[in-house]
């Protein structure tokens, strides 16, 4: 597709909808989002990225190849899976770290389950991008 | 395949050393056991492994599997020693003493598991390991063949036993085998003792190489010699026989057993041995001469009584002496001459006056000559033959048949080779092997004679804790001794001498015939072969047929098989109320439908591919919008971002396609049309009906409840996905990365192929 106002616009778009992907995923344990989410969101952005500018830019753009982001991403979760072994609990059980934890504030809360989700989203992420740049290569 | 230099035994260094050491030390570790558990005491080593699902890592040691370890780690460490030489300075020794020495570890664990399902796991590290050795020449199509074909008979027999042992579990509520064994009567009277008999007896059967599943053991001798010696003789095909002689105690005495035991080990025994007889090569009439003992041990499994039970012991441990000799001693004529058949061996006598003389002893051991050990074991089988409940006729005359061809093969193995001329020109000039691969046949065959001498050894610390581990006490055992009087089993034993003397003396013109009988007579291993070739085909036609490879018979399939299962379902047990309360119909709801309906229709009518594929995205944002309307805002962003993705997706692929069907040409939207408002209404009954029912909120109260103190989150979904649910999350995301990778191998095939 050759529109300069797609080009123009996609740069501004790309990261705005990144940044959104991932306010998407942090915020989605309590509200609306999560690792799904935010993945497709993010890979929106790339695959407009790719529709405006083409998939060899958007690669570039991208660094490392999307397989791989898929791969680390599956690798990321089963390692929060395992983690709870460290503690002495069954497989894919949540592990909590609240920092600065008060009497009536939890503080900062960390957590396996964020770790696992991250892992999700890049699975997400990397997956459809694979499949679109193949695709958009293809023909 | 070795060069000169490879005969001094320079072994491989430490790789070699360390699990000789090893597996000496295992032998000693379970030597310190013979005391204890000749006194009629039993160890039991227990660690947990899945409390949760009853398995546990327990382990017995009992006088029948003491007998057993003791002869898998004593073996195993000479034929390791051997191997070291044997196989020096093979590329692939490191690879080969993994496989062999994990093996052996593997069976270990197998004969001394007390938990079910730790046994199934140990058997089938033994049917991987056995693979992976006969496999060990895998640049030869006979090797590769071989090693599958062993794992395919004791892989399916394997799925068999772990159908038996789960239901053997289930149906005693527990899966310790000591606790089984203890409640035998419960056994036999249970109504599924039928067929846990049968789906055991088909692992035992397939493992140990019983008749009609034999014909992979002497296919397995592809493998390199010392792992004929150890797995193919003297331990892995015995562990069949080992899981009958361990649930005995369980499962004997009723009839099924008794018959089934005694005809399949009577038959395998005789047919075995028959086919020795006319077998050229040594290592393959030993391979049959193995399954000759696998049959025998069978049989006399298959009795009651102590004296049987005594024959047993006695010959599984004499057995496995001299075979495991033989072989090593075959191995050994192997690696000096360059040659295996007995029609050009002769006169090595000479040049290799050790292995002659090991060789003599094993093969007098196995012909049942006195004084040794073999020939009490002989003994004691005929007077068990004559006292068991089923048939004495027709388990004397199978050991008298096999005994006697036992005696002519001994002769054609062990004599001829060495003492007659030879028949041809051998490749190599003939030289005595080195003392690392003497040592395990000189050990075996010795201990063969200074048992025979002094009987009263074996059977206080092997055959009395064997045969109590049977019937609970060795008091009936039988008394293994050289001299036992003129008696009938003497008779037989001087019956036997003489017909094995007259077998030997034509066993050339025999052999011929035998051929040809052979020939004429159905061939199971072809038999195999033809049955992978049906099943090949079969697989090649089912894929024509189903995988057509037009997409759209793959939707009309499976469309068609949604509305006849669900319609079917619906027919028959829904409670489809059509006068629903559609009440709540607001506009806003109506606007929705209006827009689905208008995308539907847009869809089925245009003839742009383009405005097909937005059409669809109209549908499914209006199924969004309803998810909104609904509060369920994950579902519908998902849904939302989902629909983006896949329009721009499809957009792009069918862009380069050609234009739909030109009007008139096999237009298939009307068939189509049908389909698809056969699954709306399908669909459409099966909510009605769905909402007929009533509301159940307990997962959604429970979540609700203990979303927040449970796992800190308050959006239920992703709580559900990242937490409660993870395990299945993570496979559903291992399964989006397979998808993804695939799809991406399969693109990149087809851009090769379309611009050379």
């Amino acid at each position: 597709m050759n529109s300069i106002i797609l080009r123009a616009g996609t740069k501004y778009l790309v990261g705005l909808l990144i940044l959104f992907s991932i306010y998407m995923l942090l915020r989605g344990h309590n509200e609306p989002g999560g690792g799904f989410i935010g993945g497709l969101i993010g890979a929106t952005g790339f695959v407009l990225y790719a529709l405006g500018c083409g998939t060899s830019e958007a690669r570039e753009a991208l660094r490392i190849e999307p397989q791989t982001v898929a791969m680390v991403g599956l690798g990321i979760a089963l390692a929060a899976g395992l983690a709870a072994a460290f503690f002495g609990d069954p497989l894919f059980t949540g592990q909590w770290l609240f920092i600065n934890e008060t009497e009536d504030d939890k503080g900062i809360p960390l957590s396996t389950v964020l770790v696992f989700d991250i892992g999700v989203y890049l699975v997400v992420f990397g997956s459809i991008l694979t499949l679109v740049f193949a695709m958009e290569e293809e023909l | 395949m070795k060069d000169e230099s490879a005969d001094t035994p320079r072994g491989n260094g430490l790789i070699g050393v360390v699990p000789i050491v090893l597996s000496a030390a295992l032998f000693g570790w379970f030597w310190t056991f013979l005391e204890p558990i000749s006194n009629g005491e039993a160890v039991r080593l227990v660690w947990d492994w899945v409390p949760a699902m009853q398995i546990s890592l327990s382990f017995l040691f009992d006088g029948l599997s003491l007998t057993f370890a003791l002869l898998i780690s004593g073996i195993g460490t000479l034929v390791l020693l051997y191997s070291n030489t044997y196989l020096a300075g093979h590329p692939q020794f490191a690879r080969f003493v993994l496989f062999l020495f994990s093996f052996m570890l593997a069976m270990l664990g197998l004969v001394l598991a007390d938990n079910l399902i730790a046994l199934f796991v140990f058997w089938e590290l033994t049917t991987i390991t056995s693979y992976l050795l006969i496999g060990f020449g895998h640049e030869t199509e006979k090797g590769r063949r071989s090693a599958l074909q062993a794992l395919f008979v004791t892989g399916a027999g394997a799925l068999a036993l772990l159908a038996g042992l789960i239901l053997l579990g289930l149906s005693m509520g527990t899966f310790e085998m000591s606790e089984i064994l203890a409640r035998g009567d419960e056994v036999r009277a249970h109504q599924y003792y039928l067929p846990i008999l049968i789906l055991i007896l088909a692992g035992a059967f397939t493992k140990s190489a019983q008749f009609p599943f034999h014909f992979w053991l002497p296919n397995a001798m592809a493998a390199p010699t010392p792992v004929s010696a150890f797995l193919h003789s003297a331990t892995m095909v015995k562990a069949g026989v080992y899981l009958m002689a361990r649930i005995h105690p369980a499962f004997s005495g009723t009839e099924v057993w008794v018959w089934t035991l005694t005809i399949a080990g009577g038959f395998t025994a005789v047919f075995a041995s028959v086919l020795a007889l006319r077998q050229t090569d040594l290592k393959q009439a030993l391979a049959y001469t193995t399954l000759m003992a696998l049959g025998t041990l069978t049989l006399f499994l298959g009795q009651d009584s102590a004296y049987a039970l005594t024959a047993f012991a006695a010959f599984l441990i004499v057995h496995s002496f001299y075979k495991a000799a033989l072989f090593l001693v075959v191995g050994c004529i192997d690696h000096a001459t360059g040659t295996r058949e007995a029609d050009i061996l002769g006169g090595l006598g000479r040049a290799m006056p050790v292995t002659a003389i090991a060789a003599a002893l094993a093969a007098l051991s196995m012909a049942g000559v006195p004084p040794l050990l073999g020939f009490i074991s002989k003994e004691i089988q005929y007077a068990g033959g004559l006292e068991v409940a089923s048939s004495p006729v027709f388990v004397v005359s199978a050991v008298l048949a096999a005994s006697s061809l036992m005696f002519a093969v001994a002769g054609i193995v062990a004599f001829r080779p060495f003492w007659r001329p030879p028949g041809g020109e051998m490749p190599k000039s003939p030289h005595e092997a080195p003392w690392p691969m003497l040592a395990g046949p000189v050990i075996l065959a010795t201990l063969g004679l200074v048992f025979g001498l002094f009987p009263g050894v074996v059977q206080t610390a092997l055959v009395n804790p064997t045969v109590a581990g049977f019937l609970g006490t060795a008091e009936g055992a039988a008394t293994l001794k050289l001299w036992a009087g003129v008696n009938l089993p003497l008779m037989l034993s001087l019956a036997t001498f003489a017909i094995g003397f007259i077998l030997y003396a034509v066993h050339r013109p025999l052999r011929a015939y035998l051929a040809r009988l052979d020939a004429a007579a159905p061939n199971f291993d072809r038999g195999w072969d033809r049955f992978l070739d049906w099943l090949k085909g079969l697989a090649a036609w089912q894929t024509r047929v189903i995988q057509t490879g037009v997409l759209r018979q793959y939707m009309w399939t499976t469309f068609a098989v949604i509305v006849v299962g669900v319609g079917a379902t619906l027919a028959i047990k829904g409670n489809v109320n059509l006068a629903a309360a559609f009440d709540d119909v607001t506009w806003r709801n109506t606007a929705i439908l209006l827009l689905i309906c208008a995308g539907t229709i847009l869809t089925m009518i245009t003839r742009s591919r383009v405005a097909a594929i937005t059409g669809l995205g109209v549908v499914g944002i209006g199924v969004a919008l309803v998810f909104i309307l609904f509060s369920a805002p994950d579902v519908a962003i998902t849904q939302l971002l989902v629909e983006t993705l896949v329009v721009v997706l499809v957009a792009v692929a069918l862009l380069r396609l050609p234009f739909l069907d030109k009007r008139g040409e096999s237009d298939h939207r009307p068939a189509d049309a049908m389909l698809a408002v056969a699954v709306g209404t399908v669909v459409t009954l099966t909510l009605l009906a769905v909402l007929n029912e009533p509301f159940d909120r307990r997962l959604t109260d429970y979540f609700d409840a203990t979303s927040w103190p449970a796992a800190f989150g308050r959006n239920i979904v992703n709580v559900i996905l990242v937490d409660f649910r993870a395990l299945d999350t993570f496979g559903e995301i291992a399964v989006v990365v397979i998808a993804a990778l695939a799809s991406y191998a399969l693109l990149r095939t087809t851009k090769g192929r379309k611009d050379p």
